[in-house]
């Protein structure tokens, strides 16, 4: 019976929470719409995910301020699943069954969501995922708000294989060993094949989730690269294993001009813990910097340092996503009349919300956004400084057409495709 | 390009007649550093082509991002920010252009395709800089760009060199650039250099080389082939051997941070019998007292930044030891003699402490820098590097080693702590103070454990779960090694370090690991003791 314990303990604290809220916001007021907070508090994800969790209940804040949605108020649920992706299933279960939200913002790492997703699609919750990935999904029930690999990988490749960023001809494929790294990379072999670049032009290279020794990798990477071609590393690491990988990379000398790094999970975050004055020119591809300089980002910014009280915390692209995403579910909330999971997911799609680096993002219906896609080189104060940029939004897609199997596959909620990867129109909902 | 390139040579070139025409080529190649990067890196080219010595300036302020247009397209100036302000100094005779918003002045902006431009073109500039430092980045710089008049100049510049170090690498560089543009001969000289190097851009060179010289290929030569051929093979010989030593090293470095994150634990598991679960979070706690030290520098001694490290390492090993201490007072001493509840209680100490970082520091990492003397590295052969750091901790690693060896051997707590161990009743009837010496000895495994966290601040995270990354290590080599014996710690961990670092480059990082884990798990089923096993009538109790 012991499983029942940590059940009975959130029942128990949300009760509490119930309480407390009931007694402070006296009867007149209407039941408050309720927002899950499905982030790592604790564990090894925390570094990253910490700062979502602030970010989803500024801006929460914020809309209570201007009077809430549908006229009632918004009441943030927060918990912790510890970055221990099991129990990022049974938190979401918890708060989709016992908490009753109508809306949960969430989840990390790629295994986290897949720990949820069965779950959000069994008790039709609505998740919004506000991190790049791999691609290969495109679920009912969850609104991708980060970027694809069409929107970061593939865009930031072909930037380092352009006159301008180098002109790269061999690449060395670094990450973490878990899906996303693995998937993406598949992608980027197929991609670059494509290209002409032969396999023995490419190294790959998995670490464990943490890795601190990467005296041999680097070693490797820099025999690797003094064969003659313009090389350059793609790193799909993730977590706390990037701050020994730079520092190794600066103390071995390697030169951004050289051989430079393009990271797809590094954001200011991670750099802020990172003495960055050696590691000047290495790049990271994103949807969204800190330092692009645009009205809206100047006052997220404002808020940010506001809400925090700390006017050092940097701002990121997940951060932005959760940005997006909220703000679309409270127009799609507002427009529905309802938080009712069935009808805002319609009003979803096609809704717009301007991003904070310009333009503008639209949701799809594949449940992936339009947005534009950066490239920016690390400063020496911790910053990005945009070198690339598309001309306008790019829609991502939710199956890369460099893997064969999923070339074929579709993406699309609106009739008559009603499937989240299926090759012949289908016209109902077959799970 | 060339065009303009030989346009900017030949006004260089009539520059050194008349003093008037090369200020005019100077600030002609000035103007031209605006625009795309595709324009910039035109610019730079043709700045460096000038030969002036001013243009070294204007090429390091661009590299470092500190080269701006006045206001309305005016003037190129070098920039150096002044309370939010830009002040720009005209680069063509230092004048001042005056202070400007930062928002008023356009930075020219620049990307690693100009950076490396700059570096290449700096090259040619700085062959002859008094510095041998930037004597040795230029000869970088010029492999870029090979060319016959390239090696000119390098063979102009090695005749000056008198640093044995630069004149090396001048030799190497004006081989590499000889085996793409000399004739045959200076080719058969430049393979026979390359023979002699460890470089892995040897290799690269000379398999160039051999393909370009096959049998069928546009420039087929026989003996240009075979000689090439020759050169790789004997430079993969040496490369074979080279490559061992590099791992056996690497293993030792990470032996020596295996070694410096279980020392702590080897005192407190092996000599006390406590198995604390929190001995991670005093690792975490001296990293955090390292990162507090270097704020607190960077605050009241900001000239003495670079030697905060030394005031961290005593000071960690005081916050640790102390922590340690009220630990064992608070917790550990009502539950001696009973591991299990020694392991829950430790276990929810170390949660503790993780939260209660969490809430000072916060979640995020704090960063700690490198002062400069453990930053960088050495390359001591060609494609061999050793960095600082790791240097440093592995000497740091056999002074700890050598100081507890002889704070056990010759000091008075040293003896009374191995008395405790061998005896603890035959002790405290000696009037030995046991109590006393539990305290102190838990202390003592705590600094440690905070001395080792200072130190891994150097390579890692500092972040509130960094404890939890080297636990388990720890408990590996502990277990390895031999309960209760420094000499056990030490083989237990140069072993574990050196097994993993010569599987790592066949097997991978992730499948290394596994195998190193497999074997530790064979061996304990032969010998449950580790590698070296406590002699004693209370050991085998």
């Amino acid at each position: 019976m012991s499983w029942q314990l940590p059940r009975l303990a959130t029942a128990a604290l949300a009760a509490a929470a119930a309480l407390t809220v009931s007694i402070s916001a006296a009867m007149a007021q209407p039941a408050p719409i309720k927002i899950g907070i499905l982030h790592s508090l604790s564990g090894t994800m925390a570094i990253s995910e910490t700062t979502l969790k602030d970010a989803m209940l500024m801006l929460i804040e914020e809309q209570n301020e201007k009077g809430g949605l549908l006229g009632r108020p918004l009441e943030a649920v927060v918990v912790d699943p510890a970055s221990d992706w099991p129990l990022f299933a049974e938190r979401a279960r918890g708060l989709l069954e016992n908490d009753q939200v109508d809306v949960i913002f969430g989840c990390w790492t790629s295994v986290s969501r897949k720990s949820v997703l069965p779950v959000v699609e069994e008790l039709n919750g609505l998740l919004f995922y506000p991190v790049q990935y791999e691609g290969e999904e495109s679920s009912r029930n969850v609104f991708y708000t980060g970027a694809a690999p069409n929107q970061q990988a593939i865009p930031a490749v072909e930037y380092l294989m352009s006159e301008d960023g180098g002109g790269a001809e061999r690449f060395v494929l670094l990450g973490t060993d878990y899906v996303y790294p693995r998937t993406t990379n598949r992608i980027l072999r197929a991609f670059l094949n494509g290209k002409g670049v032969t396999d023995a032009d490419i190294m790959e290279s998995y670490t464990p989730f943490g890795h601190s020794d990467w005296q041999t990798i680097v070693a490797e990477v820099k025999e690797f690269s003094a064969q003659g071609k313009q090389t350059a590393i793609v790193s799909t690491i993730n977590g706390d294993a990037n701050v020994p990988f730079y520092k190794e990379l600066s103390n071995q000398g390697i030169d951004a001009a050289d051989l430079p790094v393009v990271a797809f999970s590094v954001g200011e975050e991670e750099l802020s813990g990172i003495d960055t004055s050696d590691l000047v020119g290495h790049l990271a591809a994103w949807n969204y910097f800190m330092s692009v300089d645009t009205p809206e980002n100047d006052s997220f910014i404002a808020s940010w340092h506001q809400f925090t009280g700390n006017d050092r915390r940097v701002t990121n692209d997940p951060m932005e996503a959760h940005y997006i995403g909220f703000n679309m579910w409270a127009q799609a909330v507002e427009q529905a009349g309802t938080t009712e999971v069935d009808a805002v997911r319609q009003a979803m799609y096609g809704q717009q919300v301007k991003n904070l680096t310009g333009g503008v993002a639209v949701m799809n219906t594949n449940h992936h956004l339009s947005k534009p896609v950066l490239i920016g080189e690390i400063q020496a104060d911790g910053q990005f400084e945009t070198v690339w940029e598309t001309d306008g939004v790019v829609k991502g897609a939710a199956w890369s057409p460099y893997i064969p199997e999923s070339a074929k596959l579709t993406a699309d909620w609106t009739y008559p495709w009603v499937c989240g990867g299926c090759e012949t129109p289908k016209y109902a909902i077959t799970n | 390009m060339v065009l303009f390139r030989l346009i900017a040579i030949a006004l260089a070139l009539a520059g050194l007649h008349a003093g008037a025409a090369r200020a005019d080529a100077f600030d002609e190649a000035l103007t031209g550093v605006r625009g795309g990067y595709a324009q910039v890196t035109r610019g730079a080219e043709a700045l460096a082509a000038t030969g002036d010595p001013r243009a070294v300036d204007v090429l390091n302020a661009l590299s470092e991002g500190r080269l701006y247009t006045a206001p309305d397209d005016g003037p190129i100036g070098i920039g150096t920010e002044q309370g939010g302000d830009i002040r720009l100094v005209d680069p063509r005779d230092g004048s001042e252009l005056g202070v400007f918003g930062s928002r008023d002045v356009e930075r020219i902006r620049v990307n690693n395709r100009v950076r490396g431009a700059v570096t290449a073109a700096m090259g040619r500039l700085q062959l002859s800089s008094p510095d041998p430092g930037q004597r040795r980045a230029a000869v970088d710089g010029i492999v870029r760009e090979p060319s016959p008049e390239a090696a000119e100049q390098l063979r102009a510049a090695i005749e000056r060199e008198q640093d044995t170090g630069v004149r090396g690498a001048m030799t190497f560089a004006l081989a590499q650039i000889e085996l793409q543009t000399g004739d045959r001969e200076q080719k058969l000289a430049a393979i026979e250099t390359m023979k002699a190097s460890t470089d892995p851009q040897a290799r690269a060179a000379l398999g160039a080389v051999s393909a370009a010289t096959a049998e069928g290929a546009p420039g087929a030569d026989a003996e240009l082939h075979e000689a090439a051929e020759d050169a790789i093979a004997s430079v993969d010989r040496t490369r074979e051997w080279l490559n061992l030593l590099l791992n056996i090293y690497q293993g030792i470095s990470l032996g020596s941070i295996l070694l410096l994150a279980a020392l702590g634990l080897a005192i407190t598991f092996g000599v006390m019998g406590v198995i604390n679960m929190a001995h991670g979070e005093m690792i975490m706690l001296g990293a955090y007292t390292a990162f507090v030290v270097q704020q607190v520098f960077r605050a009241y001694a900001p000239g003495a930044m670079e030697l905060y490290l030394l005031a961290a390492v005593p000071a960690a090993f005081l916050v640790s030891g102390a922590a340690g201490i009220a630990i064992e007072q608070s917790v550990i001493r009502f539950l001696y003699k009973r591991p299990l509840e020694t392991l829950l209680a430790t276990w929810g100490i170390s949660l503790m402490l993780q939260q209660a970082v969490r809430l000072i520091f916060g979640a995020t990492n704090q960063q700690v820098a490198n002062p400069s003397w453990m930053s960088g590295g050495i390359e001591i052969l060609g494609g061999v590097f050793l960095t600082y750091n790791r240097l440093i901790i592995i000497v740091f690693c056999l002074i700890v080693l050598a100081v507890i060896a002889l704070v056990l051997r010759f000091s008075t707590f040293g003896l009374q702590m191995r008395a405790v161990v061998q005896n603890r009743d035959m002790a405290r009837t000696m009037g030995i103070n046991t109590a006393r010496v539990d305290a102190l000895t838990f202390g003592l495994g705590s600094g440690v454990a905070g001395m080792a966290g200072a130190a891994l601040s150097q390579i890692g995270n500092v972040s509130p779960n960094l404890g939890t990354q080297y636990i388990v290590d720890s408990f590996l080599v502990v277990v390895f090694g031999g309960v209760g014996q420094l000499a056990g710690t030490l083989t237990g961990a140069m072993g574990l370090g050196i097994v993993n670092k010569l599987l790592e480059p066949y097997a991978g990082a992730v499948l290394g690991k596994v195998l190193v884990l497999v074997g530790i798990i064979l061996f304990i089923q032969f010998r449950p003791r580790g590698l070296f096993v406590l002699k004693g009538r209370a050991a085998e109790a």
